[in-house]
């Protein structure tokens, strides 16, 4: 069965009637700006996810792909940017191949509003749709409701009065590539410092005629933590413990197979965590 | 979380409704004086200091009211300079009522110099606080404090308070927004909760790590790493670190920057 599935729904009703609260989604607070210039338009994003006042996520991607060259910057519900733009995205491509024309942003932006209206805003995307198409360079919002607009600079999210602020003081008319990535990114970092949901880095993506999309992931890396001043290692020996079995390789091997992988440090992508 | 899924309770099987209650609701018009400022706050005490600490920001739902508002004062000492204070105060929840907390107990402590010729003692002074307090039962200083200085043996003194007036004599204590994040790191870092002596022993046998206080040095490395480390995870924490230590020979103030974001 395609879509959503409502089986939960009255127990949910019943339950919160009865004064158990919704679980919490993550990051309603973020920066996500967008901004044309003469031959392209970048987009640009925050990179905190939040759950309430705790930082759930300090480098997040908020810059989503749709096609080659439309990507989108999503605030609101994490869950609702992702899956409704990788639906689009996926609706995008089946239908260039269709057509067999390259995907136009206007297309995109009527999907995901269609999209968006038919659930009455219960889906909390809110998106910064951009892109070059064989019309031209698109630049559209797309609010949760369904609603849309068409701008030569947009901002969105918690952080978009401190971003729009730095638009509203510095934009021109006749702006550059190194002067939009900048001004988005000087954008980013208003909405990074007075806004407490936005923080941590800039991402940008910079989509240019007939040159290949350029995602620049932590384009500028502002808020760095510092060393730590001492040293939390323990000593082995220092948690208690009551018993220990120890199960030999052999043993193992009655009850699974196991596969010896070298010791290759690149055979998977490393975690990032904190020294 | 059971008595809300209770289906027998008072007969019902339904807990809701769709059918709209016939009286139009009554309109109410509300004022709600409190508003949380965010921002936490730490004490540590050692054998001849104690140390009060506390971010310098101050908000308002996701805005910033100003990056530089201090939580912790000196109480009963000069007007402008502090000079003479040996107690240190932090306040962290409802700015406001912190800082006529701040003003009120600055002032018992020197009316009670005045009158009987001698600087309060801290235990005095913590106890006049708790009553302070709890003078304001049922409309509360929205604030959670933490009153530290040099006790009658010249040893670290800490007390910490609810909001209403309920308070001990503590090793250390975490107050305020990222509370929840630095406590736990406090138990296991100041009084050595969950760490044990290694190759002490088997099983039950095995000691626990005794607690005992800790070098000024040290205490301070502590507190920067809790704030940087609080200031990371939660949103309401930032700007500047304010710390206060109060040693015999009065109280030092300093200040490290932390993360603006």
């Amino acid at each position: 069965m395609p879509g959503f599935d409502f089986s939960n729904f009255n127990r949910n009703a019943a339950l919160h009637a009865r004064g158990v609260p919704l679980p919490k989604a993550t990051s309603t607070g973020t920066t996500i700006v967008g901004c044309v210039y003469d031959n392209g338009v970048v987009i640009a994003a925050d990179t905190r996810a939040t759950s309430g006042p705790i930082v759930a996520d300090k480098n997040c991607e908020k810059l989503h792909y749709i096609a080659p060259k439309i990507w989108c910057a999503g605030a609101g519900t994490a869950a609702d940017t992702e899956f409704t733009t990788a639906l689009i995205s996926s609706n995008v491509e089946l239908h260039s191949l269709s057509t067999g024309r390259d995907p136009r942003v206007i297309t995109c932006m009527t999907m995901l509003k269609q999209h968006l209206f038919r659930y009455q805003g219960h889906i909390g995307a809110y998106l910064v749709v951009a892109g070059v198409d064989p019309t031209g360079v698109g630049l559209y919002t797309v609010h949760a409701h369904g609603s849309t607009d068409k701008l030569p600079y947009v901002t969105m999210g918690s952080g978009s009065l401190a971003a729009m602020s730095v638009f509203e003081s510095m934009w021109q008319p006749d702006l550059d590539k190194e002067g939009a990535v900048t001004l988005c990114a000087e954008a980013i970092k208003a909405g990074i410092f007075n806004d407490l949901g936005s923080g941590s880095n800039v991402d940008v993506c910079v989509i240019e005629k007939d040159k290949p999309t350029n995602l620049m992931r932590n384009y500028e890396k502002p808020n760095e933590r510092g060393l730590k001043e001492r040293n939390y290692r323990f000593p082995r020996g220092t948690t208690a413990w009551l018993n220990q079995k120890i199960i030999s390789k052999e043993d193992m091997k009655k009850y699974v197979t196991i596969e010896t992988l070298s010791g290759d440090d690149n055979l998977a992508e490393k975690m990032e965590v904190d020294s | 979380m059971a008595s809300m899924l209770d289906h027998s309770t008072g007969g019902q099987t339904v807990g809701y409704s769709f059918s709209q209650s016939a009286a139009a609701p009554v309109k109410q018009h509300g004022f709600y004086p409190y508003t949380d400022n965010g921002g936490s706050t730490l004490g540590i005490t050692g054998s001849d200091f104690a140390i009060l600490a506390g971010d310098t920001r101050s908000t308002s739902g996701y805005n910033i009211n100003s990056r530089m508002v201090p939580k912790v004062f000196k109480i009963g000492g000069d007007e402008e300079t502090g000079e003479g204070a040996h107690i240190i105060l932090s306040v962290v929840g409802f700015a406001a009522d912190g800082n006529a907390l701040k003003e009120r107990l600055d002032s018992v402590v020197k009316m009670y110099k005045y009158q009987h010729g001698k600087p309060m003692s801290v235990s005095a002074c913590a106890q006049r606080l708790s009553t302070i307090l709890y003078g304001k039962r049922f409309f509360p200083y929205y604030v959670t404090a933490i009153l530290a200085g040099l006790d009658e043996e010249g040893k670290g003194a800490l007390y910490s308070y609810d909001p209403v007036g309920s308070y001990e004599r503590e090793q250390c204590r975490a107050a305020g927004a990222a509370a929840s994040l630095i406590m736990p790191f406090l138990d296991n870092q100041v009084n050595f909760k969950n760490q044990y002596i290694p190759g002490s022993g088997e099983g039950h046998a095995l000691q626990a790590k005794k607690a005992e206080p800790l070098p000024q040095d040290h205490v301070k490395q502590l507190v920067r790493d809790a704030f940087t480390s609080a200031v990371e995870r939660h949103i309401e924490v930032g700007d500047h670190l304010q710390m206060l230590i109060a040693t015999k020979d009065g109280i030092e103030e300093v200040f490290h920057p932390l993360k603006k974001d």
